[in-house]
């Protein structure tokens, strides 16, 4: 289990290192995804495997994902065509995809037979985790909604088209 | 955690939030600024579980709950701003926004 967790370490610190200094938004956010992904497992082997899940479902899923296509959606016109072919070539996403397959085999050496249970002192499953969200700290589960609520009229607010001085109008 | 120290999984996190205030610091891209916001974010919720394990208690796994929340509407108001910038100066350089009222 150490080494799992020493090798997903190695993995996280690389991978966010290589997407905070790519000059490729894509390439950046492929990156970060293996990262996010990497630091799901040492979740796993902390004892949290719902946290891991959700930083698989939300960060991973959602949040890089609403990324991606912000990205795809500022280069719309008639240079996405090329753009794509030329990010469809193996320097994209080879190393991202390399660094994915060490975690895979890290997922494979765990989950293979007559090896021992995630080394952690506890293992939290969702049942207790969301006794405690919603046991003492309720308070902050509805202060988190109000922020979810909050973020959602300025975000409505921010995207209408209220600006008649703004040459694009493509979106929002 | 009966194997991994937990003070290695605390120095994963610092690394990790490191290299995220170095982007927001480094890139004047503001959509990479916002991925490394993201990083650190990720950096404070992975220290939050680590302490969590240590500790034996489920407290800082609900911490990763708020901070994912935060995240959350954090990315959404973020990028929602970046699509105004790209809008009125057409580019991604968060310089291009450094005067009041521009």
């Amino acid at each position: 289990m150490n080494v799992v967790f020493y090798v997903a370490a190695a993995v996280a610190v690389l991978a966010t290192a290589l997407a905070v200094t790519r000059s490729n938004a894509i390439h950046a956010l492929l990156y970060l995804i293996v990262s996010l992904l990497a630091v799901a497992v040492i979740f796993f082997l902390l004892g949290a495997p719902f946290v891991a899940a959700l930083e698989v479902i939300i960060y991973a899923g959602a949040i890089m994902v609403l990324f991606v296509f912000f990205v795809m959606m500022l280069n719309a016109g008639p240079t996405a065509l090329a753009q794509e072919r030329s990010w469809l070539r193996p320097a994209g996403w080879i190393g991202p995809a390399s660094l994915a397959l060490v975690l895979l085999a890290g997922l494979l050496w765990v989950l293979g037979p007559a090896r021992p249970a995630p080394a952690a002192a506890v293992i939290f499953a969702p049942r207790q985790v969301s006794l405690a969200l919603f046991g003492p700290y309720l308070l902050g589960v509805e202060l988190a909604s109000v922020l979810l609520l909050a973020a959602l009229v300025g975000i409505f607010h921010l995207g209408r088209h209220d600006d008649p001085g703004a040459p694009g109008q493509e979106g929002g | 955690m009966a194997t991994v120290p937990w003070e290695h999984g605390l120095v994963l996190a610092a690394v990790l939030f490191c290299l995220g205030l170095s982007g927001v610091l480094a890139r004047r891209n503001i959509l990479f600024q916002l991925l490394s916001i993201e990083v650190m974010l990720n950096a404070a919720g992975l220290a939050f579980v680590v302490a969590g394990a240590r500790w034996g208690q489920p407290d800082g796994q609900v911490m990763f709950f708020f901070i994912l929340a935060l995240a959350a509407s954090e990315v959404g108001v973020g990028l929602a701003l970046v699509l105004r910038l790209v809008q009125r100066f057409r580019t991604l350089d968060v310089d291009a926004a450094r005067t009041m009222k521009g």
